[in-house]
């Protein structure tokens, strides 16, 4: 089949939905793909690039649209302002798209792709499974967002990230706060880390503190009860007396903190309004915001979708295109997340689509089948926080309680049985026998002494040289074999002889080894 | 020579073997060690041999000499792999000898005792040529175990618990047989009996256990060698053999503890045998996807990684990679990268055998660590590789309660940035496997022939 890459219409998008990379491994699963000239432009791949993986290059949008079967974007599709025309009127019956589609925000468009009897499969729909993280956009989308949030929070803050003493003077690390703790999160904390900075981190949701503590920075606990995790690893959201606390700590933080960076959303709902004009007033001068639910209203009551703007000698940056600010390297991944998914639609290799819809991943990512308006999907069955541990079968339980002896008596046992025999052997034993068992139990115990400081990584050599040792027994025979009786001399020559064996064997084996051992 | 020199001889001969096992304590001492043994062996041998219970030599000498030979030719012929072989081999000499020793003894009428002292010979007597045996035939089975001679499954019988209890009684019941027939000088019918059972129960013993556990069966078995030797020189009222017994038998007593803490096995069950089999509930079944990686990204993770640790099971000595891994790692070493090796106390087929394996390779012994050692490192480490090892680096044995090895102490390297595993194949996409490691978000998989991709690697990283 043929897969069509046309150029992004969308005003400042500078993503391209493959690269020459990806799109030699789609070649490989038996497409063939057209690509828009110039599409790769703005994300510094050039035609000629495309060319050399084997890509065909289209020069026209629209025949691009009519003669593919598949078509791969980054945005859903709008009106084209070269043509004059809706991308969907570009669309021909059958034909697959694969995109952006935000399905619950673009009604109308759903109803005009069903129209279409296309078979539309959304990048933003891809369930939040584990098997499914290798194609979901959203994730690595958000990576770059949080790392590029960092970026340009640094471009407007004026002063280093990095605490530094020099010969000029000390220059204090800045103190970043993230609110949020996503993939974007996440990154955005991993980018601060990595710039010097101190890192405090915030999220309603108590189970991410260790991967912030893994991070090396730190989480603000709230001294509340209450776990903000909803369905598929997303925050839900809060009572009251959870958000007025939440809201007093993030005050007192944004009087200390010189960087802010929010990605607080709860699915479906507009974001939070986390740092209130209040809180922006109280913040140092020359702080900045970043606020990456700025496409949703923002974190803060200050942010406008996609400016930068100053209140209170504090900037706040409310871009909405953070990804598209790293066009290349969005652009891989974003590739990489369609050509996994591409895999799994292909399992043959052979170029067709097989739109499987009792696979879990393909079912809830397809939301319109041959014109059938297929979201939203039925809930997915696993959530994406791990699920609680199992608990051990009480058959073990059972065991336990079913022993008659209490643990203490159990623990004394083998001591009062040990106790025993001793009193027992001491009672009849001759005096020769215990002189004997006096040197067997102190050799004992010297043997439990010098073993334990033996090195783990001699313990073969330490075998084989107690082989050797207790080869030792030849003194057995020795002093057998001089014994009248031709049969008691046999069996000592024999024991000498195998003994003699050990003897050799076992010193020499070990002198081996040892020498191999070396610094 | 006198007798007085003798037993001076004997205390010497002790103490240079008790400092010939605390020379193992490290490297730099370890060969100093080895050779206080050889003296003290040596100085033990000659004094017996000059005192004056000895006076025919012709047999002597050319036992001594045949053996030596023998002994001698297989130490310098045997590869550091089949190490477990030969030591097993061993410790089954150690008990012929001793149930041979114990005969010749029984048969020497030349002694004077009486009374007590004389039942307490007998029982020595007995009790010395039981374990010797047990020791014989358990060794043998368990050599013809490790190198595949005899199966590896664990070969378990109805009832082998009563059957061992059977074994038990018959031999105290033999045993009391055995003393009152002495008194009427005819206990050898008993003796036979008993040394037959032995035999048995020492087959039985060992081929109720499997493959898997051999680490703990080869150290256990060292324990029994040693005190087969001990029970003999009760027999022999020899303290030098009684001293050198107890070390050996406490020596293999502590390496099976180890390696039973170290396998997550319960001491008791082990020594009485037949252990390796699991019950409890149903193990979780873990199902997720694998990434596979090829050696070109491998090459690229190593060279971006700074803390590398590599994990080595028996299978890297299987397909015979430790050196193409050394030769990788002197290369990144060269680099300027940390590269470690971590061991598990049961990488190999017994105690510290990986370690001999690595030694073997030319691996320096200062960068090849325990379990214990490093297992606090993995969070700073970039990279690991896991060549030939699946148990020892599964988490379910710290998740799991159900799982076979639940409990097991294990290499945590999930813990790291990230992980490559090297392993032959898998059925690939998405299906049950028995190890989430494999599929743990960290980790690649590296499908093919270890020794190929090794070599792959390897050149690669020289370009």
């Amino acid at each position: 089949m043929k897969i069509g890459i046309p150029k992004e219409v969308h005003q400042g998008e500078k993503r391209v939905a493959t690269t020459p990379d990806e799109a030699e491994k789609i070649i490989k699963l038996g497409f063939e793909v057209y690509v828009e000239s110039g599409a790769g432009q703005a994300a510094d791949i050039l035609d000629e690039a495309y060319r050399e993986a084997g890509v065909k290059i289209s020069d026209d949008a629209r025949s691009l649209w009519q003669s593919c079967d598949i078509i791969m974007k980054v945005r859903a599709p709008e009106i084209h302002p070269g043509l004059a025309i809706d991308e969907v009127d570009l669309m021909h019956e059958g034909q697959y798209l694969i995109s952006y589609i935000w399905p619950a925000q673009n009604e109308l468009l759903m109803q005009r792709l069903a129209e279409k009897k296309a078979t539309v499969l959304a990048v933003d729909s891809v369930p939040r499974l584990s098997r499914a993280q290798k194609m979901d956009a959203l994730s690595s989308m958000a990576n770059i967002s949080g790392y590029r949030a960092i970026v340009e929070a640094a471009q407007h803050y004026g002063r280093f990230f990095t605490g530094q003493i020099t010969a000029a003077g000390k220059v204090l690390p800045a103190k970043v706060l993230v609110i949020g703790v996503g993939v974007a999160g996440l990154a955005a904390i991993g980018a601060a880390k990595s710039m010097g900075a101190i890192v405090r981190a915030f999220d309603t949701r108590p189970e991410v503190k260790e991967q912030v503590e893994s991070m090396d920075a730190e989480f603000l606990m709230l001294d509340f009860e209450e776990d903000g995790s909803g369905a598929g690893g997303y925050a839900k959201t809060m009572s009251k007396e959870f958000i007025e606390a939440e809201m007093a700590l993030l005050a007192r933080q944004a009087m200390e903190v010189d960087i802010i960076i929010t990605t607080a959303l709860i699915p479906g709902k507009p974001a939070p309004e986390l740092i209130t004009a209040g809180m922006v007033e109280s913040m140092k001068q020359g702080s900045v915001i970043v606020d990456l639910a700025a496409e949703r209203g923002g974190n803060c009551a200050f942010t406008e979708k996609d400016q930068v703007v100053i209140k209170h000698g504090v900037t706040i940056i409310g871009y909405t295109d953070l990804p598209s600010r790293l066009a290349n390297q969005s652009s891989q991944l974003y590739a990489t997340n369609l050509r996994h998914l591409l895999t799994d639609l292909c399992p043959d290799k052979d170029g067709g689509l097989v739109v499987n819809m009792d696979d879990e991943v393909i079912r809830g990512t397809t939301v319109i089948q041959e014109g059938n308006t297929t979201w939203p999907p039925p809930a997915p069955k696993l959530s994406a926080a791990p699920a609680p541990q199992t608990e051990a079968p009480p058959t073990t339980e059972v065991k336990v309680k079913g022993s008659v002896i209490p643990e203490p008596i159990k623990q004394l046992l083998p001591l009062v049985v040990v106790g025993l025999v001793l009193f027992g052997i001491g009672a009849v034993a001759p005096t020769s026998f215990m002189s004997h068992f006096t040197v067997f139990v102190l050799a004992c115990f010297v043997g439990y002494q010098v073993i334990w400081n033996v090195s783990a990584s001699l313990h073969t050599p330490l075998m084989s040289v107690t082989n050797a040792i207790s080869g030792i027994i030849v003194i057995g025979a020795l002093v057998e074999i001089s014994a009248p009786d031709r049969l008691i001399t046999i069996l000592s020559g024999l024991a000498i002889l195998i003994a003699a064996i050990n003897i050799a064997g076992g010193f020499l084996v070990t002198r081996r080894m040892l020498e191999m051992f070396r610094k | 020579m006198s007798q007085g020199l003798v037993t001076m001889s004997h205390i010497a001969a002790s103490i240079l073997f008790i400092l010939s096992l605390s020379g193992l304590s490290n490297q730099t001492t370890a060969r100093r060690g080895n050779y206080y043994g050889m003296l003290g062996m040596a100085i033990a041998i000659i004094a017996t041999v000059m005192s004056d219970a000895v006076t025919s030599y012709t047999i002597l000498i050319i036992a001594l000499l045949i053996g030596g030979a023998l002994g001698a030719k297989a130490a310098l012929k045997v590869e550091m792999t089949q190490m477990p072989e030969l030591v097993a081999l061993m410790h089954s000499l150690v008990g012929m000898a001793a149930v041979l020793v114990g005969y010749a003894n029984f048969m020497d009428h030349t002694s004077t005792l009486s009374g007590a002292e004389k039942t307490i010979h007998e029982v020595e007597i007995y009790i010395g040529i039981l374990i010797g045996a047990i020791t014989f035939s358990g060794s043998v089975i368990a050599f013809g175990k490790l190198c595949g001679r005899v199966s590896g499954k664990p070969i378990l019988i109805q009832g082998r618990h009563w059957f061992n209890l059977v074994l038990l009684v018959a031999v105290i019941w033999l045993g009391s047989l055995f003393l009152a027939g002495t008194e009427t000088g005819d206990g050898t019918v008993p003796l036979m009996l008993m040394t037959i059972i032995a035999l048995i129960f020492g087959v039985h013993m060992v081929m109720a256990i499997g493959g898997a556990d051999m680490p703990v069966v080869v150290s256990m078995l060292n324990s029994y060698s040693g005190w087969a030797a001990a029970a003999t020189g009760f027999m022999l009222s020899n303290d030098l053999l009684i001293v050198t017994g107890a070390l050996v038998g406490s020596s293999g007593a502590i390496l099976s503890y180890i390696m039973c803490r170290a396998m997550n096995r319960n001491f008791i069950s082990v020594i009485a045998g037949g252990f390796g089999s699991t019950s409890g509930g149903e193990a979780t079944e873990v199902e997720g996807e694998v990434q596979s990686i090829n050696t070109n990204e491998t090459v690229q993770m190593l060279r971006d990684a700074k803390n590398i640790m590599i994990i080595p099971g028996y299978g890297m000595a299987v397909a015979q990679a430790q050196h193409t891994v050394y030769e990788i790692t002197k290369l990144l070493r060269s680099q300027n990268k940390n590269v470690r090796f971590g061991i598990h106390p049961v990488a190999g087929r017994m105690p510290g055998h990986m370690n001999v394996l690595l030694a073997e390779a030319k691996v320096p012994y200062d960068i090849v660590h325990e379990m214990d050692e490093i297992n606090d490192d993995f969070p700073d480490v970039d990279v690991s590789i896991v060549i030939g090892a699946n148990d020892i680096v599964n988490p379910s044995a710290l998740e799991d309660p159900n799982s076979p090895i639940a409990g097991m102490p294990v290499l945590e390297c999930w813990k790291g940035h990230s992980t490559i595993v090297l392993k032959r194949s898998m059925a690939s996409g998405y299906a049950g496997v028995g190890n989430p490691l494999f599929i743990h978000e960290n980790t690649r998989m590296l499908f093919g022939d270890a020794s190929d991709c090794l070599q792959t690697i390897l050149k690669k990283l020289q370009n």
